[in-house]
């Protein structure tokens, strides 16, 4: 599933968040987004999403403009996004948050609830047999019957991944992955992301940790006050004296 | 004595129903309706003009049902756009408006004069029998919505209510419409306050527009924050105990000389706030327990 940003703007009253960004994210692809806070990365995500409406420019998926489209439905249509301060469904248990990520079941409907029970009861245990494998995927088997409110922010983290994974997503889109997450956790995410990309899921990876983004993709663009300043491989990109004046001025 | 208790037992059960209907809204979806009392009076009002019309009681308290959970559909679509605050506000406004509506079209309704003579429930029987078929009937009613509130909470539906509940923009990412869910759970709910209605009219068998004020409503939110949120429960019991609360300090008159009946009231409303402080600060996760215990 292909990802096309074209010439996307957004103004909040004078300040101009994003200024006709236009990326594009390869059919299963791998593609990072890097900048210093306030570039507009997220404003970005929102709008590729369906969360926010642009002033001007185009989503496209798989070369059609969803620029209409509601968030729900796009993430139906198989791009689904992770938020940067993890939104889990706290007092539900990880391996329920999983659950109710699951599409299409008859359970979540009334008439379906009380008049096709069995349906439903088979549904379930398919439903689970699934969140079963993610979480060991993921390593959360340990902590599926805890509430998802009480984990660690990386572990909210993967339970975000894993339940983007419950949609069936071609493309994930990643908000700060590694934000507020330790070392060993990181490496684990970075693992897990490259061997979903190796079955075909494409991700964009929005990160502020320059280190980490630029060891697991092998395309990204640096944004720097809405603008996109570089694009290209990670090392020819960290070679860019724009990038180097914008990234390293802001962070150091 | 024992007609008493009756009574009380039936007013508790109306206020049970109330409490099922909101604690599916507020409890698992995490809607903060403060007009709950403007679908009970569309209840009452909608049986009440009904049966006085000769329409069969099943008819009636069907029709309380369905009017009450169709006038739920509009405030849904309109205020599932606001925030949680504006939502509040807007079921607020929508009860008052409902009570205005009855207070002013006195073609309808007879106005502040109210309707008397509405018929009761098992009118053909005589005396205590008739009171016992009624809180039998009501009683069914009662443990069949907690069956079908326990059954929604713990269904693949009920997980998406409480998705919802803890993060609303999460269920969107999802690839799953929270609008459709919350729409779904008003009207149930306030179908439910609907059939409430109907018990009430017919059981009171006077209504004036004075009995649906926004304190009703928040009776209910007591008995929720009571009993427990997001438990079945919790409101029955939170019910009870309001009930309870109620009708001792009706008593309580009897012990404090001097106050008379409409000072009464204030000093009930005081309770109240005073009640609610006091659960949220020691037990906020209400008699029953907390849904966050798992």
């Amino acid at each position: 599933m292909s990802l096309e940003a074209r010439a996307i703007s957004k103004s909040y009253g004078g300040f101009q968040a994003l200024d006709r960004v236009s990326l594009q994210v390869e059919s299963g692809g791998l593609f990072g987004l890097i900048g210093p806070n306030g570039a507009g990365k997220s404003t970005l995500f929102s709008i590729l999403s369906g969360f926010l409406k642009a002033d001007s420019g185009h989503v496209l998926l798989d070369g059609r403009a969803i620029d209409a489209v509601p968030a729900p439905a796009r993430a139906r249509a198989g791009m689904v996004r992770t938020f940067q301060v993890p939104r889990d469904f706290q007092h539900l248990t990880v391996h329920e948050n999983l659950m109710a990520a699951a599409p299409g079941q008859v359970g979540e409907t009334l008439p379906g609830l009380f008049f096709r029970p069995a349906k439903v009861r088979q549904q379930e245990a398919e439903i689970a047999a699934r969140v079963g494998e993610i979480l060991a995927f993921l390593r959360l088997s340990e902590v599926a019957d805890q509430s998802a409110g009480k984990l660690s922010g990386g572990q909210k983290k993967l339970v975000e991944l894993g339940r983007a994974l419950m949609v069936e997503p071609r493309l994930i889109l990643l908000d700060e992955p590694f934000a507020g997450v330790n070392p060993v956790l990181i490496g684990q995410i970075m693992e897990r992301v490259a061997d979903l990309n190796a079955r075909g899921i494409g991700f964009l990876v929005i990160e502020h940790d320059l280190e980490a983004l630029t060891r697991l993709v092998p395309r990204l663009a640096v944004m720097d006050r809405g603008r996109i300043i570089a694009q290209g491989a990670p090392d020819a990109v960290l070679d860019d004296p724009l990038v180097r004046d914008a990234y390293l001025g802001a962070t150091l | 004595m024992e007609a008493y208790l009756a009574a009380i037992a039936v007013i508790a059960l109306i206020y049970v129903l109330l409490s099922l209907g909101l604690n599916l809204q507020y409890g698992l979806t995490g809607l903060i309706n403060f007009g709950h009392v403007g679908f009970f009076a569309i209840g009452a009002y909608a049986s009440a003009i009904l049966a006085l019309r000769g329409v069969p009681l099943v008819a009636c308290f069907a029709a309380a049902a369905a009017l009450a959970g169709i006038a739920a559909w509009p405030i849904g679509l309109i205020s599932l756009r606001l925030r949680d605050d504006y939502f509040a506000i807007v079921t607020l406004g929508f009860s008052e408006i409902v009570r205005l509506v009855v207070t002013s079209e006195r073609w309808l309704t007879n106005g502040v004069q109210g309707i008397p003579g509405i018929p009761r429930l098992f009118a053909s029987l005589e005396g205590p029998a008739a009171q016992l078929a009624t809180l039998a009937v009501i009683l069914a009613v009662v443990v069949l919505a907690a069956w079908i509130m326990r059954r929604i909470g713990k269904s693949p539906f009920g997980r998406v209510l409480e998705g919802i509940r803890d993060n609303e923009e999460a269920v969107k990412a999802l690839g799953k419409d929270p609008a459709g869910f919350k729409i779904q759970v008003l009207i149930v709910g306030s179908a439910l306050a609907g059939i409430a209605g109907a018990f009430y009219a017919h059981y009171i068998t006077y209504i004036v527009p004075e009995q649906f004020i926004p304190l009703v409503t928040f009776y209910v939110w007591m008995a929720v924050i009571m009993g427990g949120v997001g438990r079945v429960s919790g409101a029955v019991v939170g019910a009870g105990i309001l009930m309870l609360f109620l009708e001792g300090s009706r008593f309580a008159r009897d012990v404090l000389p001097g106050i008379s009946e409409v000072e009464m009231a204030s000093i009930r409303l005081g309770l109240v706030g005073v009640m609610l402080i006091l659960f949220t600060l020691y037990r906020p996760q209400g008699l029953m327990g907390d849904y966050t215990r798992r």
